[in-house]
């Protein structure tokens, strides 16, 4: 009785805990009764909450690299990256602009000396914003030359083209937030073009800018429009596209 | 209950000879009996290629049931033989009738046969309607679990790796404070919209900056409503893939020109002349 237990029986009753098996659901190579067969395979996509965005199975034609280029899991991924490291800079980050007030650059500044990991986690974001851009523009001309926008299949791509016009504007919306001669001016270029537009032109250029010239009320809009309306509006969206994708049949093809 | 259905010797020795496991043998060996006793012809060790897991729970059943008409029978045995013998199992059962409907087939299944049951179901040589019908064409898939996620994790770490090095080499651009009474020489967009602003400079605002983006993007909703041929091939599709590569690449040229041949006013440099007037 007096036996000391080996690391097998702790391992044991630890995958045999109620707690254990609680968290690692039926198909969970963590679990002690893990056996490779096509039932736990099925179970293993079906338990997990992020791989039952998948269906059990997938055509063996698109796990090809050279069918998707994995641009839009890609992309997706490059959001999630972009949303952490979204996050780490929120905390140290105030939307404030004006003569007196210059918080905005004022805390950039300090990001990058002050902040542990700051410059890095700032540097990740913005590579990340610019290649998400390039990947999800990359994704719609792959799905393009596959012909994946026919039937069943042509409301995702509506969607999706409505997911790239999000994206452009959350990378072009973050871009003023530096609150640096490089964001104001690309944000002045931007909103001119803008206010070119036909009969709404000035009214489409004041409800950018929040003002007639760009400023700290466009700074607070420009923040909230980056850091919560539009990802709300571009997770429905995506959501949408990654349920569609599933309802039309999986990915497209083979050709 | 798996346990005590019946196996067939001849297949299990062979796959133990075979060097498999005890576990798979068994399960094969299951299969093989089943199948011996639905179709009434031996069918000797070409069992090995479908045996499937899950049958030989039921099979131990459904075989006790069947086995006065078409019982393991041991030996090589012509298939003629298991016909004829079959033709005297109706013959006796007085079976000309047709299917009665699912729900004897349901029963059949898990159950002792019922008294009415066709014959035909009874011996398995039907297939019940609504049980085993295959509807939709069969694909080549694989499992999500291991094949895909497997190499969604690949590219994930690539992508993250990329990032970390890349974002530990180069600095984000972070210039002076913003100045609105002293515009920098040139004034660049971000780089996804320089293609536009290149545009600009050729025709009026009102259609390089407005009416052909909206265009271009109404087109890109409407696309597959436009669009009605129906293969996906490239050889049937001349004509779309034709009009969307001119568009990538005069889409594609303007942001070069955009953002590397325009310098100071937004005149025309050679980048590797003049230098390059660009920020990310």
């Amino acid at each position: 009785m007096s036996r000391i237990p080996s690391a097998q029986d702790v391992k044991r009753g630890v995958q045999g805990s109620v707690v254990w098996r609680s968290i690692f659901r039926p198909g969970s190579i963590y679990r002690g009764d893990h056996r490779d067969t096509s039932r736990e395979r099925a179970l293993a996509a079906m338990n997990n909450v992020l791989y039952h965005l998948h269906p059990v199975k997938v055509k063996r034609h698109g796990l090809k690299l050279s069918y998707t280029y994995c641009l839009g899991g890609s992309s997706f991924f490059l959001f999630i990256v972009l949303t952490i490291t979204g996050i780490f800079l929120m905390f140290f980050y105030t939307p404030a602009a004006g003569t007196g007030t210059e918080l905005a650059y004022a805390d950039m500044q300090q990001l990058t000396t002050s902040v542990p990991f700051g410059e890095l986690v700032r540097n990740m974001h913005r590579w990340s914003a610019h290649l998400m851009v390039l990947t999800t523009f990359l994704h719609m001309a792959r799905v393009f030359y596959h012909g994946a926008y026919k039937p069943p299949r042509e409301f995702n791509w509506v969607v999706g083209v409505i997911l790239l016009l999000l994206t452009l504007l959350l990378a072009f919306t973050g871009y003023l937030l530096p609150w640096d001669q490089l964001a104001l001016w690309a944000i002045v270029v931007g909103a001119d073009i803008a206010g070119f537009t036909p009969v709404f032109g000035e009214e489409v250029r004041f409800l950018l800018l929040g003002g007639a010239e760009v400023g700290p009320d466009t700074l607070l809009r420009w923040y909230v429009l980056h850091v919560l309306a539009l990802p709300f509006v571009l997770t429905i969206f995506l959501a949408v596209h990654f349920w569609r994708i599933r309802k039309d049949g999986g990915i497209s093809g083979p050709l | 209950m798996a346990d005590d259905a019946p196996i067939d010797q001849q297949v299990y020795d062979e796959l133990i000879a075979q060097g498999k496991s005890e576990r798979v043998a068994l399960a094969k060996a299951r299969a093989a009996a089943l199948r011996q006793q639905r179709q009434g012809a031996p069918q000797g060790s070409e069992a090995d290629d479908r045996a499937q897991g899950g049958v030989p729970a039921a099979g131990g059943e459904t075989g006790g049931r069947d086995a006065p008409a078409s019982g393991p029978s041991p030996g090589a045995e012509a298939a003629p033989a298991g016909q004829e013998r079959v033709r005297q199992a109706l013959a006796t059962q007085g079976a000309a009738a047709t299917g009665s409907g699912g729900a004897a087939a349901g029963a059949g299944a898990d159950g002792p046969a019922a008294p009415g049951e066709p014959a035909r179901r009874r011996l398995g040589l039907t297939t019940p309607p609504g049980i085993q019908t295959i509807k939709g064409k069969q694909e080549d898939k694989v499992y999500t679990w291991p094949h895909l996620i497997s190499s969604e994790f690949v590219a994930l770490l690539s992508i993250l790796a990329f990032l970390l090095v890349f974002s530990s080499l180069v600095d984000a651009p972070l210039q002076e404070l913003a100045n609105p009474t002293e515009s920098p020489n040139p004034a660049k967009a971000p780089w996804y919209f320089l293609g536009l602003q290149e545009l600009l400079l050729y025709f009026h605002p009102m259609v390089a900056g407005v009416t052909l983006p909206g265009a271009i993007i109404t087109g890109l909703i409407a696309l597959p409503y436009l669009d009605r041929n129906p293969s996906q091939r490239p050889e049937n599709r001349r004509t779309a893939l034709t009009i969307y590569t001119l568009f990538l690449v005069f889409w594609a040229t303007l942001t070069i020109t955009g953002s590397f041949f325009r310098g100071p006013g937004l005149n025309w440099v050679w980048p590797w002349v003049d230098g390059i007037w660009f920020n990310l």
